[in-house]
């Protein structure tokens, strides 16, 4: 029974969450004991589906770009060309996570004025880090009976490169996009605090008229998403470590 | 010293270069929201002064764009830092017109741009001369004492995010002491339950994955969210539960920012305790069972300590994060620095962003070098390499 126990419920989890979003009024009796009188129990300033989506291409925007800039990155420190630039990256990646990400939101506004904008850059900063971090672990930790062989076998830079060291080091690039993804569903939430368009809205207009209902709202959808793309992550990867052999 | 250029001295050189000489260093506005007019370094100082802060720049720029000795780059990094902080000092004075309060002074991009390229130069100095953690600690120390003696002495008085403050010296330290207060108090409490909850799931293996999936569903949550739902449960404690308003327990304000942040801290201590304690060698174990240690005895003198990097590693990744969220609990008047932030995207009043977001990636970056020293002191010499 325990085997396919977790699949059940993330495809419970799914199908709730599709309904909600689909229809959320069949969900107003669960919700109505949390708000006072009046209040709307279902989020009324906006379709709470088109937000969704509006959310996950935000994040799916700046994880994209988080993904080109951090791998071509962390390929390049790892070339006997970009060398040099190893331990400052290092230690970039790691000061770079001491910026908080409400202070980068706020600190990007003036630059690129309120909306997606500023959430997109706060988005990609913080997706960069995890990536690269784990790129570089995945790159420099490679068994070197491996490397010799690709060596021996006459391949060249570029192919063992591309055949080799990046599919070897492709489960922790992942577990690496799967990190950054999780924090940027919970991060792009912030963004709503410089009006970009995301279930953040709803989060805070529940702040704002004291109802429970929508903070919860906002807050479960974006929870059940993090938990879902997690998991679908991992099972990519899982795949893909045991086509790498390892 | 050979004249072959270093690679990532020509990236900090060229960063040098626009910042001196294409971005403005300072934006002069008539009052706190109107938009500015930029300058340039020469624009925003008195004749002499913009030319020796060229100069120096150019100087500086040519150490970093051949390959020099790490400890005279780090030199060039302190004294350009130096001079910037200085010189930024000297726009406002020079600027500003004579008693009047409503003009505003502001680093603009160049500004920001000299301090990052010179930063970047200092982080890669420190990086190549591998100083031990306690030298670390103190250079940080003196580069505070250096912000503060600047500070003190009334330089960066004109400058407009001094000016918020001075208008709000009082909330200020108010808002700073509840930051820490936040950051700090549930820090301890996360540590104070978290490593028990640690070594009981390395002891009582069917309680592991329970307990660590549950902390890491907690962790989806987004903060924003988490901060909200914890209104509604404390809240009902604040009115039913005899003695729990008079503790401070109140549905909005610092209890729920406590018990979010709490929440939030426990995974990264709970887990790095797994993973600490699991990584303690089994000889060492079996070796101290040998000399008939109790199960106590090895805990406190074998197990912890050899897991004391792992765990320290834990709470480094805690304080940083917490110093970071504390901000948001200002969304639900639990104050913090994040109150000037969201006052200032409130009132599109940069300055007053910064007065906030300053001193909360100070506190961060500042938490996270004191923790990576600690971190280093605690890991056994042999994989300290030269540092040892």
């Amino acid at each position: 029974m325990r085997a396919w126990l977790p699949s059940l419920l993330r495809a419970a989890l799914l199908a709730i969450l599709l309904a909600f979003l689909v229809s959320p009024g069949w969900f107003e009796p669960l919700l109505k004991p949390l708000v006072q009188d009046n209040a709307p129990a279902i989020y009324n300033q906006g379709s709470l589906l088109t937000l969704t989506l509006l959310h996950l291409r935000t994040v799916a925007i700046a994880t994209i770009a988080a993904i080109i800039v951090a791998v071509t990155l962390a390929i390049l420190v790892t070339r006997p060309f970009g060398a040099e630039f190893l331990p400052l990256s290092r230690s970039l990646v790691n000061v770079g996570q001491t910026f908080p990400p409400v202070a980068v939101l706020a600190l990007a506004v003036p630059a690129l004025g309120f909306g997606e904008k500023p959430t997109l850059v706060a988005l990609f900063l913080y997706g960069l880090l995890p990536i690269f971090e784990n790129t570089l672990t995945g790159l420099t930790t490679l068994p070197p009976s491996v490397m010799e062989a690709a060596r021996g076998a006459g391949m060249t830079d570029r192919q063992r490169l591309f055949r080799v060291e990046l599919p070897l080091a492709m489960p922790v690039i992942l577990a690496g996009v799967r990190l950054s993804v999780v924090i940027s569903l919970a991060t792009a939430t912030i963004g709503s605090t410089v009006a970009a368009k995301t279930l953040g809205e709803v989060i805070i207009a529940g702040l704002q008229s004291n109802n429970i209902a929508f903070v919860l709202q906002g807050g479960l959808i974006v929870g059940a998403l993090a938990v879902l793309i997690y998991d679908g992550l991992s099972a990519i990867e899982a795949v893909l470590a045991r086509r790498a052999g390892l | 010293m050979s004249l072959r250029l270093d690679k990532l001295g020509v990236v900090i050189a060229l960063l040098v270069a626009y910042g001196t000489l294409v971005a403005p260093f300072a934006t002069f506005r008539a009052n706190r929201i109107v938009p500015g007019e930029a300058k340039s370094i020469l624009a925003a100082l008195p004749v002499g002064a913009g030319v020796v802060l060229l100069g120096l720049m150019v100087v500086a720029a040519a150490i970093i764009l051949l390959k020099t000795p790490a400890l005279l780059r780090l030199a060039a990094a302190a004294v350009s830092l130096g001079a910037i902080a200085l010189f930024i000092g000297l726009t406002a004075t020079y600027l500003t017109p004579p008693e009047n309060t409503y003009a505003r002074v502001s680093p603009a991009s160049g500004f920001w741009v000299l301090l990052f390229a010179n930063a970047l130069l200092a982080a890669d100095s420190i990086t190549r001369l591998r100083p031990r953690p306690g030298v670390r600690v103190l250079l940080l120390l003196a580069t505070l004492a250096g912000a503060t003696a600047i500070l003190v002495s009334g330089l960066w008085d004109g400058l407009s995010i001094l000016k918020e403050y001075a208008g709000r010296a009082d909330v200020f330290w108010l808002e700073a002491g509840r930051h820490v207060a936040l950051a700090l108090g549930s820090l301890f409490a996360s540590v104070v339950v978290g490593l028990p909850l640690g070594i009981l799931c390395h002891r009582v293996e069917p309680l592991r994955a329970g307990v660590l999936n549950t902390l890491n569903l907690i962790q989806t949550i987004p903060s924003i969210a988490l901060f909200g739902i914890l209104i509604a449960p404390l809240g009902w404690i604040a009115v039913n539960v005899p003695g729990a308003a008079a503790i401070g327990i109140r549905g909005i304000g610092a209890a729920p920012a406590f018990v979010a942040l709490f929440l939030y801290s426990l995974l990264p201590v709970v887990a790095n305790t797994v993973v600490g304690l699991a990584g303690v060698p089994r000889e060492a174990n079996e070796a101290a069972r040998g000399i008939g240690m109790t199960d106590r005895q090895r805990l406190f003198g074998i197990e912890l300590p050899l897991a004391m990097p792992v765990i320290l590693t834990g709470i480094r990744i805690v304080l940083v994060q917490n110093i970071g969220l504390a901000t948001i609990a200002a969304l639900i008047g639990g104050g913090g620095f994040g109150v000037f932030v969201f006052q200032g995207i409130g009132q599109t009043a940069m300055d007053l962003v910064l007065l906030g977001a300053v001193p909360t990636v100070v506190l961060a970056f500042a938490a996270a070098i004191v923790l990576d020293a600690l971190i280093e002191m605690n890991t056994p010499s042999q994989n300290r390499g030269r540092t040892a």
